[in-house]
């Protein structure tokens, strides 16, 4: 049996609404924005971030656009420019933010409505699986 | 001879760990969570496994951006809680069975999987959340542990095949170690859950609960669910579900439910967790 292609293995993960598959384009433009975040796994370098967030990120080789969306903490933007949320989730550590906030500000909700939704059962899939079928 | 004597599936939710550190396992919210650990917790009281080869991902801890192994093995002494942000969690360390896990190792290599191995390595929530959920807060873990880690992060993860294959070959493993050891298999992440992007906070309670009935029995079926439909039905993080698989197919080919506990919400995710164990096929005249 052949594999299956890799352009047809991804060509469905653009079609999941309000999604991004952490695909390898992904890891490739996002591998110093993710190893940044990395770096705030380390005590001291909590405490180097705070003390002057622009100076650390300069310290990396990332593109302004990816510092800009890090100094606004702009998570649907850093995943667009190749960030995967399990790094990210050290900056909301830094922050001092829940893994459910972080993840809130992504959506169209505030935080207590997203609470809320999760309590009444989550996101339905009903409507959020495919953006072509519309199911 | 050593063998596999039962299969424990279970979310490894972060807060879940949270909840165990700071003691509020009996709020309002978790109890609902942690009463359908209770059967569980006491059924291992009465038969503790040697070992547990723990099924887990690793989320940016000890694996960075930079190495990504699909399947690795921990063959280490000991390995400690990971610092994820907020300083390790105040648990154990966990203590390897390096004897098990090189000859695992070197069985699965030998069996056509390219496994990675791990000699030194810190653990997160994946695996010590898990530990914590079946063991509670004891001064060290009962029983000797295996890491073994599998990418769900960076696509293309294994499929669920794979992942069948994989448990198959690590029952053969498991069962020409010469030494008898009771071995138990844990698979854990999931269940549906999305946590990234306008679509996070998706859940499917129907969905899992269709996959876990597929767990049950000798349907082989869930091996064959693609990725695609992972994400679809079970958010961008459900995919963590193919894990479960490598747990389920090293039962062999029939398995019969023990216990089963499902609940929504744990912060962002639907917990699942279920205890197998495998049905011995009659011996041939």
């Amino acid at each position: 049996m052949l594999p299956t292609g890799v352009p047809d293995y991804l060509s469905d993960f653009e079609d999941i609404p309000g999604t991004r598959i952490f695909t390898a384009s992904r890891a490739r433009k996002g591998y110093h924005l993710n190893q940044f975040a990395m770096s705030l796994m380390k005590a001291e370098n909590r405490a180097r971030f705070k003390a002057d967030e622009r100076a650390y990120l300069d310290e990396w080789p990332m593109s302004e656009e990816q510092k800009l969306a890090l100094l606004a903490r702009d998570y649907n933007t850093l995943l667009d420019l190749g960030g995967n949320v399990y790094f990210l989730a050290k900056v909301f550590s830094t922050d001092g933010i829940s893994f459910a906030e972080a993840v809130s500000t992504m959506t169209d909700m505030t935080f207590p409505q997203y609470q809320e939704m999760m309590l009444k059962g989550g996101r339905p899939a009903a409507g959020n699986r495919s953006i072509k079928g519309g199911y | 001879m050593a063998r596999i004597t039962a299969g424990i599936g279970s979310s490894h939710v972060p807060l879940m760990g949270v909840a165990v550190d700071q003691n509020k396992s009996a709020d309002a919210y978790f109890a609902p969570i942690f009463e359908g650990y209770d059967w569980t917790r006491a059924w291992l009281a009465k038969d503790k496994p040697d070992v547990v080869i723990l099924v887990y991902n690793d989320h940016a801890s000890a694996f960075d951006a930079n190495i990504i192994p699909t399947f690795a093995i921990g063959t280490g002494e000991r390995f400690r809680s990971a610092d994820e942000g907020w300083g390790p969690r105040p648990v154990p360390d966990v203590e390897g069975h390096p004897d098990l896990a090189w000859h695992v190792a070197q069985s699965l290599i030998l069996d056509d999987f390219d496994m990675t191995i791990i000699n030194e390595m810190d653990v997160d929530h994946g695996l010590t959340v898990p530990l914590s959920m079946m063991f509670g807060q004891p001064e060290a873990w009962p029983a000797k542990v295996i890491p073994l880690a599998v990418n769900v992060v960076t696509y293309p993860v294994p499929s669920g095949n794979r992942c069948w294959l994989l448990g198959e070959a690590i029952r053969r493993a498991v069962e020409s170690f010469p030494e008898d050891l009771n071995v138990q298999i844990w698979g854990t992440g999931g269940m549906s859950h999305q946590l990234q992007g306008p679509r996070a906070g998706l859940l499917n309670r129907e969905w899992d609960n269709r996959f876990m009935d597929g767990l049950v029995g000798d349907s082989d079926a869930n091996r064959w669910i693609p990725h695609i439909e992972y994400l679809r039905e079970t958010g961008s993080e459900g995919i963590e579900m193919v894990m479960w698989l490598i747990m389920r197919s090293a039962l062999g080919s029939e398995t019969r439910l023990l216990h089963r506990h499902y609940h929504i919400p744990c912060s962002n995710t639907a917990i699942g967790h279920m205890v197998l164990e495998p049905v011995e096929s009659a011996p041939t005249a």
